[in-house]
């Protein structure tokens, strides 16, 4: 089954991203993205842009509404997400735990919903 | 009663839970088999204790007092149940010397029962530390969840699927004939070990998940030691659990960063651990039936010895390495023999080592790519080491260790 590790990032983490590649943040995801390809588990998955960049829209009662960045606002934002495929929600905790953003951010582990997927794609 | 005289009688309570739990509970299941059933009526004696306690006064014998009060709630369970028919037997055994002043103070204790029934055979070993954590130590099932990277729902549900099974299955609460029990023990052992290892690899206490674990553990195998004195594989596990935890303090720099063994400063390690577990060790090693923990306790006690000898003698923990290989040979065991042969022989025979590992088998183990980057590095094989050390980065946990291996790829 498949499994989406949301990454959860804060200001300061968002920020070390700008440096030239050589940095532990940078070296850390490198290593942990080779380490699931290797194990033939790594299904997708992309970094975000900071959340500043971010735009939202909903529409409510008829109107619609346009607001800057993200909606929540919460110290740690969504900054990326990585799909594997697993057997068991044990093995995506372990991934989840050896993710650099377990340290200085949060994951959160969400299955996959392949039967709502089914029914909207057909 | 003052708020001090309330506030002690609080950590009396939390004190007995700590201590007397296990015993309390092994007593109390022992002939209901009933584990769920034990801990939710100590758990009522425990909060009533909380309540009565700072209002009335610390009972004069409170392991009694809580064994008492346990013990009615389990006979008002079984009589709200209307099973009193087929469970006679276990309402006249406990009901029998109700009161508090007749509970015998030295209740006889039927913990090791208890732990072979955590580590029976029936019982899934995956959950065989689980249940020892929980109805001997009296952890709640979120902290067990977050040691052992499971959702704490997932958890809670496994847990009482074991209970279940104990319950209802025919395991008997019984100490194994003397034939079987080697092999019994072994289990015992195991589950103790892995709560250890689940301790120690996150004794930079930098997150909450299994803080205390590892001192849990020795806790278990004294307890475990006292009951079974002559089994020189429990002295061993305690010898061994005992050296690690003897250098708690120097595997980690003052800035938190990590510290191999080989670069840890001897002065930091604890002399009074690393004496008790030469002790344990030096006692099993006098009945003459060595065995896994032994030499798993013996390659710690070569490396205790730098502190006095400055050096360490690489080819004594080749020798221990290749016995433990001869017994079982796990892929960690390989790789420890790896590492010890690199630095008995040289780098090429340790990777010749690593290169007899199946990679399909390695593809998520940590060390092997740890000690295969080092002896690549060793051997100035640079590309490669830097490839394995992205391995063993990419699947390392522990924060500081990630970062250790990220200075050493350069």
């Amino acid at each position: 089954m498949q499994f989406a590790l949301l990454i959860y990032e804060s200001a300061d983490a968002f920020a070390s991203r700008k440096s030239d590649g050589a940095d532990t943040y940078t070296g850390a995801w490198r290593a942990y993205h080779k380490a699931l390809v290797e194990a033939g588990v790594f299904v997708g998955g992309d970094p975000l842009e900071v959340p500043e960049t971010g735009t939202t829209v909903r529409i409510k009662e008829g109107k619609q509404g346009v607001q800057d960045g993200p909606y929540a606002d919460t110290k740690e934002q969504l900054g990326g997400f990585t799909i594997l495929e697993l057997p068991s929600l044990d093995a995506a905790l372990e991934w989840a735990a050896r993710c650099p953003a377990a340290a200085y951010g949060a994951v959160e582990v969400r299955p996959l919903a392949p039967d709502t997927k089914r029914r909207i794609v057909e | 009663m003052t708020e001090s005289e309330q506030e002690n009688a609080r950590r009396i309570v939390e004190r007995v839970a700590r201590e007397s739990y296990g015993r309390l509970v092994a007593y109390l299941s022992v002939h209901t088999r009933d584990l769920a059933g034990a801990e939710d009526a100590l758990s009522d004696a425990l909060v009533k204790a909380l309540t009565v306690w700072p209002r009335d006064g610390v009972p004069q014998n409170p392991e009694a007092w809580l064994l008492t009060t346990a013990r009615h709630s389990l006979i008002d369970f079984f009589r709200h149940q209307r099973v009193v028919s087929e469970s006679e037997p276990d309402l006249l055994l406990l009901t029998r010397n109700t009161t508090e002043a007749n509970v015998e103070t030295n209740y006889p204790d039927e913990r090791l029962k208890l732990l072979f029934v955590c580590a029976h055979p029936a019982i899934d070993p995956a959950m065989h530390t689980l249940l020892m954590l929980q109805t001997v130590l009296g952890l709640d099932a979120v902290r067990i969840a977050s040691a052992f990277l499971v959702s704490p729902k997932t958890m809670g549900q496994r847990l009482v699927r074991a209970k279940t099974k104990i319950r209802d299955g025919g395991i008997r609460f019984e100490v194994p004939e003397q034939r079987q029990l080697p092999q019994r023990l072994e289990a015992v052992l195991e589950a103790i070990y892995a709560a250890f290892g689940i301790g120690w690899d996150d004794m930079a206490g930098a997150d909450q998940r299994g803080r205390g674990l590892a001192e849990e553990a020795i806790w278990l195998a004294r307890v475990l030691l006292q009951l079974v004195p002559a089994e020189p594989e429990v002295q061993g596990l305690l010898a061994l659990m005992l050296h690690c935890e003897a250098r708690r303090a120097a595997r980690r720099g003052r800035d938190g960063h990590y510290v191999p063994l080989s670069e840890q400063d001897p002065k930091l390690w604890s002399l009074p651990l690393i004496e008790e577990a030469e002790h344990h060790l030096a006692e099993a090693s006098k009945r003459g039936r060595p065995g896994p923990f032994q030499l798993e306790a013996a390659i710690q006690s070569v490396h205790a010895e730098r502190a006095r000898s400055g050096r360490i003698e690489w080819s004594a923990v080749v020798q221990f390495y290749a016995h433990l290989i001869r017994i079982s040979p796990s892929i960690g065991r390989r790789a420890g023999y790896a590492a010890a042969l690199a630095e008995a022989d040289g780098p090429e025979q340790g990777l010749a080592v690593l290169d007899t590992i199946s990679p399909d088998a390695v593809s998520s183990y940590q060390p092997y790519w740890a000690v295969r980057a080092h002896l690549l590095q060793r051997l100035g094989r640079t590309p490669e080491a830097s490839e394995a050390y992205d391995r063993a980065i990419g699947l390392a946990e522990d924060p500081a260790i990630r970062e250790f291996l990220l200075r050493k790829r350069g």
